[in-house]
Parts: C-alpha cells; structure tokens; sequence
C-alpha cells in the first residue's frame, strides 16, 4: 500500500493499463507531455511514447469519435474530456454512436474498449462552465455504462473495472477531491465490481445516498446527525448506470427512510429516477417522503457558490425532516 | 516541428488576400465516353478478373436498386435509398483496396459491400429486418454491416463515421508499434476507406476526423462523392470554395479530384491513395464528382427541386462507359451480359420472396447487444415484458409463440 491522492491512483491504473496491453491509447486536450491540466496522466507519455499518449487537437467531438473507431478496432481506447461541461460537443458521439455501437449492428461491431474519463462537479471556484454534474443525461442512454469514484481507492478499483468492462464507460472524476482525497491505494492491480453500491457506514434510522464528491457531505451530516442520535445508513452509489437498486431497497425496506443528495440541479437529475424506483420497491416499508438534496434548478453559479451547493447543513436539515415526519 | 505557429512564413509587403477559389483542384479523367482511354492519360494496371468483378457489381446493385426501389413503391419495404450515377465511384474505389480493409461507409455504398462478398440473401434480410439479418431487425433498410467483410454497420446520422475512420485507421497503424522501441513500421498491413456525401462534409464531424487524420497520421482514405444534393440542397447551398477537395488541402491532406462516373479514374485514383496512406502512414483524400441521378431516398422526390434539363445534362451512365471499354478489351460481350441480368432479375426476386416470409427476430433480441450481457434492469424489464406478452398471446403474434 501506499499513500496516494486521487490523481495518483487514477494515474497508477492508467500505467497498469498501457502495460498491460499495447495498443492501449491515451489521448485528450494537452494529456501529452504537460499530463492534462490536472496532471492525471503526468510521466506517461514519457514512458509509453507519443504514439500511445498524445494530445489531440482541441475537439471534443473529434475525441469521442475517433475514440470510437479506435475502440471498434479492439484497442483500449482512453480518451480524456478536459471537463465534463466540454462533454457536450461530444454528446451525440456518446449516445447516438458509443452507446449503440453493439445494438445497431445485432453485435457485428461494439466498442467495450471505450473508457471516457472527465473531471466533473464544483467546488473549484469554477463557476457555470468548470462545474457541472452532467452524469444523467447519459443515464437517459442505454448502453453506456457511467461511474463515479469517491476516493483514491475507489478511483483506482473501479477505473480499471470501467477499462476491463466490455462496454463502453463514462468515468466521472470529482475534481474537487482530485488533491484532496489520499489514502491508502494498493499498488498493484485490482479492481472494484461495477454496479455495486457500497454501504459506507450501517445504520438503522434513515439512508442517505449520494455519490461521488457528493459522499464526504452526506458523511459530514451523517456524523452531525449521530450527534444527535440519529442513525444513518450511508451509502455510496458508485456506478450511476447501472444502478444498484437491490443494496438502496434492502437499506430502505430496514431503515424506512431516504435522502438521496447530489450536485446537479434537482429536476430531472438522476435522484429522481432513484425516488421513483425506491418509492415502487419500498413503499410499504417508508415510514416518510424520500427526500432529495441537490443543486438548484440553475447553471452553476460563481458567488453564491456556497448557497446553491447541496451542503452538509442542508442535508442535515433534510434527514431531520424525514426523521420528525 | 520548430515552428509553433506551424506556418512557412513567406513575408509580403503589400495588402493582399487570397481568394476563396484560388484553388482549382483538377479533376482526373481516363476513360472517354465512348469508352477509349484519353490520348494523354494513362490507364491504371487492372486484371481482366477486377474488371469484370468490377463491373459484376456495378450491374447487379443497378439492377437490385431498381427492384427494390419498386419493392419500396408497392409497400413491401418500407425505405431504399439506390446509387444511380454513383455506381463507379463506389466499386471502383472498393476494388482498389484489400478485402482486410475497414470500410466505414454513410448508407449509399451497398456496391462496395457486395463488390466484397455480401450475398443477395443478406441484402434481402436486412431489408426486410427478419431474424437472419445480421443486424436483428434493429434498424431501417439499408444500414448494412458485416465483420466478416470489414464493412462497418451505417449509422444514421451524417458525418459520425469519419472521426470514427480516423480512430479505426490510427488502430490499425498502433497495431504496428514495437513494443520495445516505440517507433512505427514502415509498412501498415491494412487502411480504412470513410465515404461520405458533399452534404456531410458541413458536419463537424468532418472537421474533426480529417483535422485529428492529418495531425496524427492516420492512413485512412477519406472518400467524399459530390453527387450535388444532399437531399433537395444543391451544392452552391452547402458550401462555397473548390468543392470539398480544397478542404483536404486546408488540413494538409494529399487531395485528388477524380471523375466519379469513370471506373479507371476512381480505381487508379483509390490505388494510389491506399499506396499512400500505408506507406507514408497519413491519410488522403478523394473527391469524386459524379452526378446523383435518381432521388436522395424513396421518401424524397427531386422533381419538386431540379429540372429534367438539369438531369439530362449528367446523363453518363457510369456503368455503361466502363462496359464499353470491357467490350473493347473483348472481356465482355453484349449478349452474355444481356443474359446475365436476366438471370440477375430473376435472382433478385427470388430472394425477396424468400426474405419477406421470414419470421421477425424473437422477443429476447429486443435486450441482447444493449450491453455485453443485459444488466438487471433489463433483465427485470424483459421478464415483466415477457410475462405480459404471454397473458395477452394474440395482441403480439410476431413474438409470443416463440418465447422461450
């Protein structure tokens, strides 16, 4: 084990990667040389070479679709989206090609060995186009897969599970936490299932669900909350598609309760797709309303960053009114 | 690279612009008319087994797109999309490459898919989205694709194959790394061919594939056929400079214009791109002007935008050029080929009977292919589905006897 922060365990599942197979690229705006403005893949060109890692010019439809066609050739395809807000020129590449790849075609081509990282979420004083959350607009695709890590080790784990997968994924990297979050990150190989949520912390009293950056709110309030005797179950999604409907249902049929909390804005977001499934598996088990907590039906503002943010205090606030229902 | 502006500096003293048109690409022609190769042309080495395989195919898609463009008529397709006036640019270019060659094609190219081996029955079964079509019934008629053949199946919207080609072809030149040295063979075993239409060279698409192709070597063979509509927008509406071929020169691509309605031009002209492209490792382009004689689609009607005096004036039918000069070469004869479509027709027929009573694909290929394996949404979705197919039989004929 070694100590490592979230852009070093990112990195470290990277170089397993390229080892491991040697058509394996890695290419997005400036991850050549300079390693990508947060310096995710910092030494791999340098030790892979600049046909393997490589800038790309500043396109990122043109990323996503040659990402494609070189994932249908079978080469794993690591292509970097310098923001998840810059995802969007992409967008009819990942879900009228990426994601239907396989279907269209009864499974004559596909392109598994696509794995699309982005640095997504606020945080950063990054204001409306440095700071989005944009994870279920391509849940509302069939066919692509879509993870989010909460720390070093979860980053590493489930990177190389998303690059391993036979379909493609969309991996959404908090940014926030790229510095922030160390720990202890094996430095060998190893891999973290997809589609499995994880019960972070047990408790009887309500669940609280949120993923990515998004976690270490949810587990601040959870401790505030035990300080007043409350008892939370804390879970971590993981992998927004699919989702682990079975692990929230078991937490909820036990504990009744619900609030899920994430940074995009509330309406359409993908909590709304959780409140409607949980509400259908557990309604005779809910002892009150699932309650969200997520951004403002806004863009990502600037100034006001720490009123619009789904912060510790509001999803306190929120576990309290589900618990006095 | 030393400069970082990436320009030869040639410094000027006076105020001038360049003109948009200031290209004037040529336009490789070598078969006349009638026939014969043009007094300063020469033609390209091409064996009487090509040749007639060539025009083999040119034959049969003519013949198969008038069939199916009546199917479509008398309601037993629902959509075709034919290739007329295009017929030569599209075998052609295919006969000059490797059968292991990727071709990423847009949906007017079933000539290159036959030219490689894609059976009448394949055709057919895709067409008419029954079980055996390769695509499982998953998409309209003419999104043909086989792995087998190396033909990528067509997506619909425009343009999305060409960044596409440039990722398959840049997969294709990787494969050639040394694992130890890092450095690139000299020779790529395979290249990809991308065609497109003049209309979705205004794509985005099309900036990004062939901008990404030239800075990152990738020997793929962009293919453009001006045909002059993209549906009902002439060319002069799409855009404005020399066509598309002064495009290629602006991203630093080595361009060729070539008359798309002469068979040799086309094949000598892919020849040397595919030469290009796998030794020198960069991609090329080629611009095929040839005239789209007949409607962009069956839910199209050009009468509504063009005149029949405009028609008439690109009447070159390509095949018939290209089966005079066999003639010439006495590798064909007329009665034979008279004979031969014929026989083609009644082929054809045939297997659209054959086709349209196949049964659909069963209910479980509504879930597979999504993902790898369905995942347990889908699953759960499929099995409430299936449930209630099998309380309600007869609302769904197509699939409830055979669910399993």
């Amino acid at each position: 084990m070694a100590k490592m922060n979230m852009l070093h365990a990112i990195n470290s599942a990277l170089d397993i990667t390229m080892n491991e197979h040697p058509q394996a690229c890695i290419f997005g705006e400036d991850v050549g040389y300079f390693g990508g403005v947060f310096r995710a893949t910092s030494g791999l060109q340098e030790k892979y070479g600049k046909h393997r890692v490589f800038n790309t010019p500043l396109t990122e439809q043109g990323i996503l679709g040659f990402a494609n066609g070189l994932a249908a050739f079978g080469a794993p395809a690591l292509a970097e989206i310098q923001f998840a807000d810059y995802i969007f020129p992409a967008f009819d590449q990942i879900v009228n090609e990426s994601a239907k790849f396989r279907y269209r075609s009864g499974n004559e081509f596909n392109v598994g060995t696509l794995t699309v990282r982005t640095p997504y979420g606020g945080g950063i004083a990054g204001g409306l186009y440095h700071s989005q959350s944009p994870e279920a607009y391509f849940a509302h695709t069939p066919g692509l897969k879509i993870v989010v890590p909460r720390n070093p080790y979860q980053a590493k784990g489930l990177l190389r599970a998303s690059i391993k997968d036979d379909n493609p994924v969309i991996f959404f990297e908090p940014k926030r936490l790229y510095r922030a979050s160390t720990g202890e990150v094996p430095e060998e190989d190893y891999s973290i299932e997809l589609g499995k949520a994880e019960v972070v912390q047990e408790g009887s009293d309500i669940t609280v669900l949120a993923w990515g950056a998004q976690m270490e709110i949810i587990e601040d309030a959870a401790k505030q909350a035990s300080e007043q005797g409350i008892h939370c179950e804390v879970i971590d999604l993981r992998s927004i598609l699919p989702w682990d409907i079975d692990t929230i249902a078991k937490s909820v049929t036990k504990t009744g309760r619900l609030v899920i909390s994430h940074e995009a804005p509330i309406t359409n977001g993908f909590g709304a797709e959780i409140a409607a499934s949980i509400q259908q598996a557990c309604f005779l088990h809910l002892e009150s309303p699932i309650l969200r907590v997520c951004g403002l039906d806004t863009p990502y503002p600037l100034a006001l960053e720490k009123e619009y943010v789904p912060d510790a205090l509001k999803v306190l606030a929120a576990i309290k009114q589900s618990m006095d229902f | 690279m030393s400069n970082p502006n990436n320009v030869s500096l040639n410094i000027n003293h006076a105020l001038e612009f360049i003109d948009g048109n200031a290209l004037n690409i040529p336009t490789l022609s070598i078969l006349t008319e009638d026939g014969d190769i043009h007094p300063s042309a020469t033609a390209p080495a091409i064996s009487k087994h090509t040749a007639i395989k060539l025009y083999e195919t040119m034959r049969f898609i003519r013949l198969l797109d008038e069939r199916m463009q009546g199917a479509q008529r008398q309601g037993r397709v629902s959509f075709y999309m034919q290739c007329l006036g295009e017929e030569a640019a599209v075998t052609a270019s295919a006969a000059a490459l490797d059968q292991e060659d990727m071709i990423m094609a847009q949906y007017r190219e079933q000539a290159a898919l036959h030219y490689r081996g894609f059976t009448l029955d394949q055709f057919m079964n895709q067409m008419f989205s029954n079980e055996l079509d390769l695509g499982k019934g998953r998409q309209m008629p003419i999104h043909y694709g086989s792995n087998e053949l190396n033909y990528m199946t067509i997506s619909s919207p425009l343009g999305t194959q060409i960044p596409q080609a440039t990722g398959y072809a840049y997969g294709q030149k990787v494969k050639h790394i040394d694992a130890k040295t890092g450095e690139l063979a000299s020779i790529i075993d395979n290249v990809t061919i991308c065609y497109f239409g003049e209309g979705a060279a205004s794509e985005g698409d099309f900036h990004a594939g062939l901008n990404m192709a030239a800075v990152h070597k990738a020997p793929v063979i962009f293919f453009a056929r001006n045909n002059g509509y993209a549906i009902s927008t002439p060319a002069d509406e799409q855009f404005k400079g020399d066509g598309i071929a002064s495009r290629g020169v602006g991203y630093g691509i080595k361009t060729i214009r070539v008359d798309g309605t002469d068979a040799l031009a086309v094949f000598a002209a892919t020849q040397k791109a595919r030469e290009i492209a796998s030794t020198q490792g960069e991609p090329v382009l080629i611009e095929s002007i040839a005239y789209r004689l007949g409607a962009h689609s069956t839910s199209d009607d050009p009468s509504g935008y063009r005149s029949k005096d405009e028609e008439a004036n690109y009447k070159t039918c390509p095949i018939e050029k290209f089966k005079k000069w066999l003639v010439k070469q006495q590798w064909l004869n007329e009665e034979d080929d008279l004979k031969a479509k014929e026989s083609i027709r009644e082929d054809i027929l045939a297997a659209l009977k054959r086709a349209e009573v196949v049964q659909k694909p069963a209910l479980e290929e509504l879930v597979s292919d999504v993902y790898d394996t369905p995942i347990p949404s889908l699953v759960r979705q499929y099995n409430e589905l299936k449930e209630h197919i099998q309380k309600h039989p007869d609302a769904y004929p197509v699939t409830s006897g055979r669910i399993k």
